[in-house]
């Protein structure tokens, strides 16, 4: 179903461009949230459900409203006075563009060679949970402590200054 | 079931929200918003993987999925410190504005 | 290193010998005691002095009994005691004293007419405050002077001659706070050093030649038989031999030290000291070591002489001593200071004492200094008496009629100047006519005779002269006149005694003298042809004398102030005799000036020349430094300064890359990426 994937595809990147292109900070929070919807419809139109429900859970859930917190933290509602693209962003515009004209170009380049759709394999949350706890299991368990430490880490980074000096 | 669409369009939908992402982190003033582009890309890459894991030979083999699984819980990861970092930034300097920071000026 | 040598061999080194030293050491240790001494202690200072210059002559009499025993007994003593100071590779320095006739009855003179004058000071330097360091001077004089007398290596004696150069330079500027007696010992000390310089190159010359410096080694002394005999087949220049030239090197010391022409000038110039020097040193003694090292190295001015005729250096020695006799007695009559008079005097006898060595050999020589000795030293010291009482006056004209106001002083003097003139039957008188008589027989010729004889006729009358104006006529001092105290009276009186009766040891009737010297007996010793014509003349000559002077000055009363019955007489001729023949004139217009001109140009070139070069080079050093300064500054420190500054730009140049923007990093981070995959997507075509 080619229409569907156009159609998401199009949501994921004016997603992108809103969150990019908008002025104000609070806007382009709910925007890349559209962004990360979208990736996620079209990671689950690749049959990786768990992948796609992972990101919903973890990234709208989580790192979005990690972001608008932020935001709020920071003041970020206040516009700046200069505006809010840096002096030199015709430089860092051109630079993405270049990115991803290399990017496309290497993609279109090989296309010939790149492989056809394969049958849709059969994933369960039971066999990722083998695969976990199985092949995966140090890197999992690497993952849980970066997780804790990263925790640890940003509460420590963003305790306030009172309190840090106790510790 | 096999996909219609080909795996050039997925890399190229991923190629294009790469881009869009570094724009956004390379032209933007907000720190937050450098953050979020680098979300983006983050995000793109993961569409890569999976788009290859999909289309590789060996899809049940889960490698794929299991990298942008452990991809997703790195990167919340990261930007929960990096968020921090940027909440502690702002109490001393009072301001997000990345065209002021130059402390680490040579 | 133990030697005896003999006249005749077999006789073992007496006792006297061995400590023969302690002769001259006596007094020097007592001289380095005084030294020490703080100046209020004069009675331990004259103690000191006196004390042991009487153990020396105690010790003297001994050794002159030991050698007289010797010669009675027919055996004549010559013993020497050497011994090795210093080895220098193969050649050996050596030290040693003698005892023989010579020596003892020098040694006796010094030591007996010393101690009489050391005695003679007590009074007369009574109210100087510089009291001890006189007799410390006086006892290392007395100390050097024995050991020239003792001394068998000729090096030892020069060591004490100069030590004997050194006291005297010491003892005539001793009131150095007067300018003429700090330039008189100058004088007396330079004019001396230049005799001395030949007499070092003659000391140098003789021990090459001979290898030794002793004189009597056993056979191997430089004055014995084989030495003298390799010095005689050595030629040195103008038909000399070896032997000669030395001895005439060694003569022109003597000749310094004892006045003679043309080195006298210091002598009258040394009456700037106090009068006992003048008597000690510049009449009986010091002076006397001149003709007393011409006796001692006689062998040497002898060697080569065929039998009774004479050597080059002796006729040498003839001409000088007539010569100075004359000139100084001219100039002696014409000189109005007591003791100037007495100077000259001493001058023309030291000629007299030459002359006599080189006519008549070492008695005759010796005999006249033994007698001078003796009545210069009365001379003197009456000299001195009488400036005392006339409150330390000088001028003769301004004495007068001292006759009854110093009775004891008169009478001594008398004695004194008749025994210089040469009166018949005074000391004076034998010893003179020992020299006349042998002049009288002299081979070459007789013209030192006739100039010895007109000497004595001019001694003779300018010792009228001055007798007459100080002790004759009227007073023309200030004040009154006073005798000495007996302090100063009493060796005055000993001495004029031994005036008078010295001259029994020497008379033709029974030659001792001669007889001791020579190893003689007394028999031996044949008279000259004609004695008894020499005797009378010579008497005749003295009363000539006597009466031209007593008929000009007499019992005159004369003024003060008033010229010289001579100089109204002859007003050039006394001009030129009173100005001492212009010798120093003639002197400073030669030799000093021409040593000033010298010291200039040495000062110029060392400031000029060799000032200017060491400036130079400094300068040359200074450029350099400079050079190397500027260079170190501008180019080493410039080129490295510049290097880091341009080091600094291209940093601070490369610096700005860093902007301490982290999207400017991530910017970069971009391009490398887009560089990085193009290149290899370009490189995995095809």
């Amino acid at each position: 179903m080619g229409i569907a994937f156009y159609l998401v595809s199009a949501l994921t990147i004016a997603g992108a461009l809103a969150t990019v292109l908008l002025k104000k900070l609070v806007h382009c929070a709910l925007a890349v949230t559209v962004a990360f919807l979208g990736l996620a419809l079209l990671f689950l139109q690749l049959d990786a459900q768990f992948a796609g429900f992972a990101q919903i859970l973890v990234y709208i859930g989580a790192v979005a409203i990690l972001v608008v917190f932020a935001i709020l933290l920071t003041r970020g509602s206040e516009l700046p006075a200069e505006g809010v693209f840096s002096k030199t962003w015709l430089v860092g515009l051109a630079i993405a563009a270049g990115v991803f004209a290399v990017l496309g170009w290497a993609v279109l380049r090989t296309a010939p060679w790149l492989p056809q759709a394969t049958h849709a394999p059969d994933v369960t949350v039971n066999q990722i949970g083998q695969a976990l706890m199985g092949r995966y299991v140090l890197p999992l368990e690497i993952v849980a402590i970066l997780l804790t430490a990263a925790l640890v880490g940003a509460v420590i980074v963003a305790m306030h200054e009172k309190e840090g000096t106790k510790e | 079931m096999s996909l219609a669409t080909p795996l050039a369009s997925y890399l190229l939908v991923s190629a294009l929200v790469f881009a869009i992402g570094l724009a956004g982190a390379l032209t933007r003033r907000n720190a937050i918003l450098v953050l979020i582009g680098i979300e983006l890309m983050l995000n793109a890459a993961n569409l890569n993987l999976i788009a290859f894991w999909r289309f590789g030979p060996h899809p049940e083999a889960l490698t794929g999925m299991m990298f942008a699984i452990f991809s997703i819980a790195v990167a919340a990861a990261e930007a929960a410190v990096g968020l921090g970092l940027v909440i502690q930034v702002y109490r001393h300097a009072k301001t997000t504005d990345l065209d002021q920071m130059n402390r680490m000026k040579g | 290193m133990q030697e005896v040598s003999a006249f005749t061999p077999q006789l073992a080194a007496s006792g006297i010998a061995r400590v023969l030293w302690l002769v001259p050491a006596v007094p020097m240790v007592a001289s380095g005691i005084i030294a020490v001494l703080k100046q209020p202690r004069r009675k331990t200072a004259s103690g000191l002095a006196i004390g042991s210059l009487a153990l020396s002559l105690v010790l003297a009499l001994i050794a002159f009994g030991h050698v007289l025993a010797g010669w009675a007994h027919g055996a004549a003593v010559r013993e020497t005691m050497n011994f090795t100071w210093i080895q220098v590779g193969s050649a050996n320095v050596e030290l040693g004293w003698v005892l023989d006739p010579l020596a003892a009855v020098m040694l006796v003179m010094v030591t007996f007419v010393g101690l009489l004058i050391f005695i003679y000071s007590i009074g007369y330097m009574a109210h100087d405050e510089n009291y001890t360091r006189f007799f410390c001077f006086l006892s290392l004089f007395a100390g050097a002077m024995l050991g020239v007398v003792i001394a068998n290596s000729i090096l030892l004696l020069f060591m004490c001659w100069e030590l004997v150069g050194l006291t005297s330079y010491l003892l005539i500027g001793f009131w150095y706070q007067k300018p003429s007696a700090a330039a008189a010992a100058k004088k007396a000390f330079l004019t001396t050093r230049v005799g001395d310089i030949f007499f070092l190159l003659g000391i140098v010359w003789l021990f090459a030649q001979t290898g030794t410096l002793l004189f009597y080694d056993s056979g191997a002394g430089s004055l014995e038989s084989l030495a003298l005999g390799g010095l005689l087949v050595h030629h040195a220049a103008w038909g000399l031999t070896a032997a000669g030239a030395i001895g005439l090197l060694i003569f022109a010391g003597a000749a310094g030290k004892s006045g003679q022409v043309p080195l006298h000038v210091w002598l009258p110039d040394a009456m700037e000291g106090p009068t006992p020097v003048s008597a000690l040193i510049h009449a009986a003694t010091m002076v006397a070591a001149g003709v007393y090292l011409i006796a001692r190295v006689y062998p040497l001015m002898q060697a080569g002489s065929l039998a009774g005729g004479t050597t080059t250096a002796l006729t040498v020695v003839t001409w000088v001593g007539a010569v100075t006799a004359l000139f100084a007695a001219l100039i002696a009559v014409a000189q109005n200071d007591i003791k100037r008079i007495l100077a000259y005097s001493t001058v023309s006898q030291l000629g007299y004492m030459m002359a006599g060595l080189g006519v008549g050999g070492v008695a005759v020589g010796m005999f006249h200094l033994i007698t001078h000795a003796f009545f210069k030293a009365l001379l003197f010291m009456g000299a001195g008496s009488v400036i005392h009482g006339c409150h330390e006056e000088q001028d003769i004209r301004h004495m007068g009629a001292l006759r009854g106001s110093m009775r004891t002083t008169f009478l001594t003097y008398a004695a004194g100047m008749l025994a210089l003139c040469g009166f018949p039957l005074f000391s004076g008188f034998w010893s003179k006519d020992g020299i006349l008589g042998a002049a009288h027989a002299w081979g070459p010729t007789r013209w030192p005779y006739f100039l010895l004889v007109f000497g004595a006729l001019l001694t003779a009358f300018y010792m009228t002269r001055q007798v007459s104006y100080v002790f004759f006529g009227n007073w023309r001092g200030h004040g009154h006149a006073h005798e000495s105290s007996a302090v100063m009276t009493m060796p005055l009186a000993i001495l004029a005694f031994f005036a008078v009766t010295l001259g029994a040891i020497g008379t033709p009737a029974w030659p001792w003298f001669r007889a001791f010297l020579e190893d003689r007996t007394t028999a031996s010793i044949e008279h000259e042809p004609g004695l008894m014509m020499l005797m009378l003349t010579s008497s005749v000559i003295v009363l000539v004398g006597l009466g031209l002077g007593w008929a000009i000055y007499g019992n005159k009363t004369v003024e003060a102030e008033a010229p010289d019955a001579l100089e109204r007489m002859a007003p050039p001729v006394w001009a030129v005799l009173r100005d001492k023949f212009y010798a120093d004139e003639l002197y400073g217009a030669t030799v000093i000036a021409f040593y000033g001109w010298w010291a200039r140009v040495a000062d110029w070139l060392d400031r000029r020349v060799w000032g200017g070069l060491v400036a130079g080079v400094a300068l040359l050093f200074r450029g350099w430094a400079q050079l190397n300064r500027f260079l170190d500054v501008n180019v080493v420190d410039g080129s490295f300064d510049k290097g880091c500054e341009e080091l600094s730009n291209g940093g601070g140049l490369m610096a700005r890359v860093q902007s301490g923007r982290g999207q400017t990093y991530l910017r970069l981070l971009a391009v490398a990426v887009v560089i990085l995959t193009a290149i290899l997507i370009w490189s995995s075509r095809g």
